[in-house]
This record gives structure tokens, sequence and C-alpha cells, in this order.
């Protein structure tokens, strides 16, 4: 009911701005849905011997242990950032400003080079081990020590890196939920911890929410930390499909059956809190942060810091010590040409991506509608897809766009265009915004789910045009949201891989090529630096973010 | 603001700046444009050197070799691309299979590669050769008892074995290898029983597993030789003093040789300077290039009668596996299927 007036109302006083909406909405989505729904596709196609194969063999080894990893970083990730969050939003304790802004910083850090770091510390053959086993005289075999490389230690690594996703959502949900509530209930008596997981938690459900189905896409698309762990994960499963047996049209049904899986699961998230309502009344205000004193400010700070040393400074001290045996070969003029060139890419992505997002976000709060719902929903799902098989996903149409236009030109004008989108930066820029546009929407939609539709009514009853309204008063409650959209897919672009390795025109390099590149022939310690130089640049929209968030109170 | 006019401009000069390097590769005159599965650092500084000597621009892709396949495929006959280098004989072959190659001869190219190295109509050359070895840890490990990939199955190795995962080309185009010299049944066999004389679930890279048998975890492992190499050459402390601790065994020699795979080069059918690309082959298959070429990475250059580095030299000179290196790309998915069934992870 609420829903068809508020339609109606935007189609009565605007018409014009409110079917463009519309409109640019749907052909947006569909035009992003294209590289996921070219996979999908796939399932139409021949179903080749290779499945029985498959079945018989190794098949049940994916599913089990991806569906572990699910769990295992679901819970890790739930549990870091969630932590991490209230700590940094309702609590004061010493520290407390700096962990706001560090406990971001493993995001940074790629998965698969945190992977390599941590590998290198704690393997049988690294210094931990050796130290042990040298200072008591034991040899192989002789104690018991974590295998790092395993599915334990890949729900660590990822966890580790995937938490900041829950951390940024949930912290923005703290600190733009309403004081009312919150104070009510420690005066009705309830202690912070009662106060935390009746009242807090509960209302910062969507975040949470978007912050862990973020993880846990990443951790489904993830190739490089569960290759190099030996973990068959499905991910291991399409490659080895696709590379070993040479059946890229059973990789793609593979990728396709891990979309619908997902796209479910969300569907099913959504649907359970579908009634809920989870709007704030006013656009700022904080409630006093629970002073921490004694024991229980020791024991935030330990926290805070034991969450910060392992996802970062250890891993970052680890290259810092590699990066510092090897800057002088590397560190040339073609590196300040690589950080410019990662930096562009990251930039102009992350603009992108909260642009249309912005445009889905806010369209679909016009129009709840079960085409635009669909229409977002797919546009989004290209996260849960490892880059790879995304970016033949986008080459194909590029392809087939570019050859068709080449042929009508020969036949028509006998001239040729040859390729005109392919190859280009363009294309690899739309492949970013299919792999990241989730990034932004989730973000942006937490923050859009926070602000009650009745400001939007009254608004437009005054005579405000939808833009109108966004801009004069969405965009600056949502100030925070956006920061974290940009922020999320810039750094995501910074470190993102095998998109960028397939789809980028010729002698264009990126920090995470040559990373990558160094890692994959077993070089790490040369890797270290241009991995570093990923880190350090992600710190830059991080402090950015830092100065411009929502005002705290102290 | 988002949507200020003041906004186009810049968009339009950012669209041309994306469009930019595009144009900058296919105007260039005299050039070649190469999609390389073969790491930028192994190849560029002879691109370079070409480049000087002929005045022949070479534009350069790098990535995996299925990926940029799977691009040259979707690309169609205006790929800008002219030629493919791999880093397997697989991908060679599996590009050649999709017509996604054509054949070129000359009289350098053919006196250059062994005729095993190379497919036979010509569709593509291999540059260098690669070596599946044993190495063994020589205080637990006494050198009479290797002898061939065959022994490796026998349980006197209970526990013993390390060796990366499955997932890897270079085991499976060495399993791809026995299926061609001995069957499927004789192949299968001998991976159940090497299997069962892991010391641990496969992992990490080869250099890892060389790192496994000098710290003790193992007492041999199957690694490409030129990791060894790497690691003996590299510049972290460590890794050298993992790999002085293990010795280097070339198995097969009684037999068929010790399995190689090869890096190679083949001129894609889209290629629009195709000779551009012909020139670039042979320039690489050149002497002083070959050397060079194997040396960067370690490798053993294709063509014969070319001393290897000092360090390769002191390894000994090896028999090698005689089969045409393209029998490993026809049997890869076959040896994948066969791992998958002995339980390799």
């Amino acid at each position: 009911m609420e829903i068809a007036t508020r339609a109606l109302t935007a189609v009565r006083t605007h018409p014009l701005q409110a079917r463009l909406w519309r409109v640019l909405l749907l052909l947006s989505a569909a035009i992003i849905a294209v590289p996921v729904l070219v996979i999908v596709a796939s399932l139409l196609g021949p179903y080749s011997s290779a499945w029985q194969h498959l079945i018989d063999t190794v098949l049940v080894d994916y599913v089990t242990s991806s569906l572990l990893l699910m769990l295992g970083v679901g819970s890790g990730t739930l549990v870091l950032g969630v932590s991490a969050a209230w700590l940094t939003a309702m609590c004061d304790f010493p520290g407390r400003r700096f962990f706001s802004w560090a406990l971001l910083l493993p995001m940074a850090i790629p998965a698969y080079i945190i992977a390599y770091t941590y590998t290198g510390m704690l393997d049988y053959a690294g210094p931990v081990q050796t130290l042990l086993r040298n200072s008591f005289g034991w040899g192989f075999g002789d104690y018991w020590f974590p295998q790092i490389r395993s599915l334990g230690g890949a729900i660590c690594m990822l966890s580790l890196v995937l938490y900041p996703y829950v951390y940024l959502l949930v912290r923005v949900a703290f600190l733009e939920q309403s004081t009312a509530v919150l104070e009510a209930s420690r005066n009705l008596g309830k202690t912070p911890w009662q106060t935390l997981f009746l009242v807090a938690l509960p209302m910062a459900r969507p975040a949470i929410a978007a912050g862990v189905s973020l993880a846990l896409m990443e951790t489904l698309a993830d190739y490089g930390t569960v290759a190099y762990f030996g973990v068959s994960a499905f991910t291991t499963g399409i490659f080895r499909t696709w590379y070993g047996l040479g059946e890229l049209q059973t990789a793609a049904q593979l990728a396709a059956f891990l979309l619908l899986f997902v796209f479910t699961l969300f569907v099913l998230e959504r649907r359970s809190r579908a009634r809920l309502r989870f709007h704030k009344n006013s656009a700022r205000s904080h409630p006093a942060r629970i002073h921490l004193r004694g024991w229980r400010a020791a024991a935030s700070f330990s926290v805070a810091l034991g969450i910060l040393t392992a996802g970062f400074l250890l891993p970052a001290a680890q290259l810092g010590a590699w990066a510092a045996e090897h800057y002088s070969d590397a560190l040339d003029r073609a590196f300040l040409q690589l950080i410019g060139n990662s930096f562009l890419l990251a930039a102009t992505a992350s603009v992108c991506c909260l642009l249309l997002a912005l445009l889905l976000g806010y369209g679909r709060r016009l129009y709840p509608g079960r085409a635009e719902t669909a229409a977002t929903r797919i546009a989004g799902m290209g996260y849960a897809v490892p880059g790879t098989v995304i970016a033949v996903g986008v080459l194909i149409p590029f392809a087939w766009i570019d050859n068709s236009i080449d042929g009508w030109l020969r036949e028509q004008f006998g001239i040729s265009s040859g390729l005109l989108l392919s190859g280009t930066l363009a294309a690899l820029v739309f492949a970013y915004v299919v792999r990241f546009l989730a990034v932004s929407l989730q973000s942006v939609e937490a923050g859009l789910a926070r602000i009650r539709p009745g400001i939007d009514e009254s608004a437009r009853s005054l005579g405000h045009t939808p833009l109108g309204v966004l801009r004069r008063i969405h965009l600056p409650m949502l100030r925070g949201s956006l920061l974290t959209a940009l922020l999320l897919v810039f750094v995501d672009v910074l470190k993102e891989l095998p998109t960028t390795l397939i789809l980028r025109p010729f002698n264009f390099n990126t920090l995470a090529v040559r990373a990558h590149e160094l890692a994959s022939d077993e070089r790490l310690a040369e890797a270290a630096l241009p991995a570093l130089a990923i880190v350090l640049i992600g710190l830059l929209p991080v402090i950015l973010m830092n100065r411009s968030m929502p005002r705290e109170q102290t | 603001m988002l949507c200020s006019r003041r906004g186009r401009p810049s968009a339009i000069s950012l669209l041309a700046l994306l469009l930019l390097p595009l144009l900058a590769a296919c105007s260039s005159p005299e050039s070649v444009n190469v999609y390389s599965a073969r790491q930028e650092a192994l190849i560029k500084p002879l691109l370079d050197r070409f480049t000087a000597e002929t005045g022949i621009a070479v534009n350069l892709v790098t990535g995996d070799g299925d990926a940029l396949l799977a691009r040259l495929r979707n690309e169609g006959l205006n790929s800008p691309a002219d030629l493919l280098l791999t880093s397997d004989a697989g991908n060679l072959y599996r590009a050649q299979q999709a017509d996604l190659l054509q054949p070129v001869s000359s009289p350098a190219l053919e006196a250059a590669v062994p005729v095993n190295l190379r497919s036979e109509e010509g569709y593509w050359y291999g540059l260098s050769l690669r070596a599946r070895v044993l190495v063994y840890a020589p205080d637990r490990v006494d050198e009479a008892e290797l002898s061939d990939y065959a022994a490796l199955a026998d349980p006197s190795w209970r526990q013993r074995i390390c060796v990366r995962s499955s997932g890897n080309i270079y085991n499976q185009s060495m399993v791809a290898g026995m299926l061609a010299s001995q069957g499927a049944e004789a192949t299968q066999a001998w991976l159940q029983g090497f299997v069962a004389n892991f010391a641990r679930q496969p992992q990490g890279g080869d250099r890892d597993q060389i790192k496994a048998v000098a710290s003790g975890q193992c007492d041999i492992a199957l690694v490409n030789s030129y990791y060894l190499g790497g690691m003996l050459n590299s510049g972290d402390a460590e890794e050298r003093a993992a790999a002085e601790q293990v010795r280097l065994f070339w198995p097969n020699q009684a037999g068929r040789g010790v399995h190689v795979n090869i890096s190679g080069a083949g001129i894609t059918r889209s290629a629009s300077h195709s000779d551009e690309a012909r020139q670039l082959i042979e320039f690489m298959l050149r002497e002083d290039s070959q050397q060079w070429y194997a040396e960067a990475n370690n490798e053993y250059p294709v063509r014969p009668g070319i001393a290897p580095s000092a360090l390769l030299q002191s390894w000994g000179e090896f028999k090698a596996d005689p089969l045409n290196v393209s029998e490993l790309g026809r049997l890869n998915a076959q040896a994948v299927m066969a791992m998958d069934q002995s339980n390799w992870k």
C-alpha cells in the first residue's frame, strides 16, 4: 500500500523524470547483467561427458570444501567485523580513534598475498617452526603445529582480509543508528552487552547481511588462496575443468551453478527480513559512547590491536622485510607508471560503480517493483564469480559487437573497423563495474534503508523532483555510505587481478599484475614491493575517508 | 555535484584516455602484437633487443595461457594478436585445434628446432625446454635408490614424496607423457602407488616442495629444474640455503629420458603482421637469443649445440624424452581425469 502510494506520488508529481529514471535503471541493469547472463546461458548448452567424470570423482569434494569455507569465513568475518565495529563506534577506550581507521587496513592486502606472507612465516620450513625445532631439538613429526596450508588456514586468511567489509558497513550502521532507541534501552536498565545483542545488532542487520554477503561472495570467487593452499574449493574445480580438461563450457556451467546457489541464498536472506524496517528518524545524532576503564579498556585495546596485528601489521612487516631486500632492482620509472595505471583504473571504476549504485539503489526506492528488483539483483551477481570467468563473460559480448560492426561495415562500405571496444580500458572498466557493482550497491542500499521513506514523501509533496530529493536530502544523509562504497571499490580494483590480466590493452600493466607475475613464479620476495605499493595506495582513501566520515561525538 | 554540466568535458576526455592505448597499439606501422603466457620479465628484454635491431615495435599483453586463448578465440579474425607465446605445449596444441594458428615454415625455423619440439605442419615452434626432475635430500636418500618415475610408486617411498597439486600443468603434462608411452592402465596403476607415497597433501608451488625436502618434511620431490636454479640464484639467503641442501637427479635416464615440456610460439590466423611475427620467432631462435632466453629462467635452449649456463652444466647432461610434445596437449584432459580418479588433490 505504502509502496503503491509512493510510486504514484512520483509519477503524478514528475512524470517525465520519474519515467526516465525507471528506463535508465532497467537499461543499465540489463547491460551490466549481460556477462552474468552469458555465463548462466551456458546452462542451456550441451552437457559434456566431463560432467559424469566430475560427479563420479571430485564434485562432492569441491562442494563440501566450499561450504565449509563459507561457513568459516562467514563466522570469522562476522565476529571480527562486528566486534571491531562495536568497539570503535560505541565504546571509548585508549587508541579508539586510531583503531577506527587502522582496522580497515587489512582490506588493502590481496588475499593470496596474505596467504604467501603467513606461509612464509608459519610453514614447516619457515622461521617460526625452524626456531622451535632448533630450540628444542625436534625433528619432523616430533611436535604438533597448525598446518597453515589447509582449509582452516584458508578460512583464517580470508577472514582476516575480508572482515573490513563487515566492519565498515556495520560501523556506519552503528554510527547512524537512532540515539533514542539505544538510550531507551540503556535507560530501561539493559547492560551494554544486552543493548548490543537485543537492540543494536538486530537494527544493524541489513548492514551485517550486506557485509557478510560481500565477504562470502569474494570467498567463493577466490582462486589464488585456495589454489596455493591446495584446498579443493569450487573455484579450483572451475579452473581445473577449464584449464586441465580444456572444457570452458563445463567450467562456465559450474560457475553458473555457483551463481544460482549464491542468488538463492541472498534471496532467502532478504525474504527473511522483508517485513522488517530499519529506518532511523534523524540525520545526525550519536549516543554517548560507553566509557571503558580499567581491565575493560585494556581488553578492548588488546582485541583491537590483536585484529590489527594479525590482519595487517604482521603481513605488512613480512612484505616490508622482503621488499627491503629487493627495492633497488624494482623501483624505477616503469614502477611509477604501474602506480599511475592502478590509481587511474581504481579511481575511474569506483566512481562509475558509485554512480550506478545510486541510480539503481535510489531507482529501486522509487520503484520497488519486481522487474526493478530482479534487474538490480542480477546486475550485482558479478561479485560471486571468479574474475577470469566474468572476464570471459565480458569478452564474448564485446567481441561479438565489435565483429558484427566490422562485418556490417565491410559488407556495406568495404572498410574494416577492427575491434573497437575489445582490448580497451573502457572494456576493462566495464568489467570492473560488472564485478564490483555489488560492493557499492550493498553499501548504498544499506544506507538508503536507514532513511525513512516518509522523508521522501514529505519532500515530494513539497514539490521536489526525485532527483532533487536525492541531491538535497539523501546524499547528505548518505555521506558515510557513499564514501564507504567508493573506498571499497577503489581498493578492490586496486588488488583485482584476473579480470585485469585477461582484458587489459597491450603494454598496460598494474601493480597487481606485476605482483602476480612475480608471485606466480614463486619469487615472493620480489613480489613484495608491488604488493606493498598496493597496500600503501589503498591507505590513501582510508585516510581520506577517516577525515570525512560522519562527525562523531567524543 | 554529480550531475553538473561541468562534468561532461572531463568525462569525454576520460573516455578518450581510456581508448588511447588501443589506438597506439594499432597505429604503429612496423609492429608485432604478442599475447604471452610467459611473464614479462622473462621476455621483455629480448623483445626490446628485437626492436632495437629491426625497428619493429613489439606490443605485449601477458596472462594465463588458457585465458589468452579464450580472448583470442572470441576476438576472432579481427584479433590484433599476431603471435601467441605460451609456457607449455598444451596451449599451443589447443590453439592449433581451435584453428587459431597458421602454419609457417622457413629453413631457419626448421633447422633451429628439433622435430619433436614443434608441430609437424609448422603451426608452432618450441623456444625453451623445461624438464621435470627429482630433487632429494642427500643425507636421507642414496642416489642409487633413484631411477625412473615408475619407481616412485614403490612402497619403499611411503610418506617420503612431496609434489604440488595435480591442478598444475607440469604434473598434468608429466602424466600425459606417461599415458603416451605406457598407456592408460599402467599409468593408472602407477598413480595409485605414487599418490599413496605422498608425505603430505599436495600444496604450494615447486619451490615449496624443494624447501620441504630441505627441511626434512619429505625425502624427494618432483619439480621443474629451473625452480631449483631460481632458488640457487635467489637474492634471498634462506632460499639459497634450502636449495643448497638438496641434489638434482635426472630420472628415466636408462629408459625414455626425463619428461620435458616447452615454452613456445605460434603465429595467429588473424595476424596482420605475420611477416614481422615470423621474424620475431626466428630472432628468438637465433643462437644468442636462445642463450639469453634459456638463461633468464634457468631453462634449456631448444636449439641444439648451445652451451647452457655454468649452473646448468653442473647438473650434467641428460637424455630427454623424444616424445612429440603435442602429445602432451592431446592427452592432457585424459591425464587430469586419471589424476582425479587416483585422488591426487
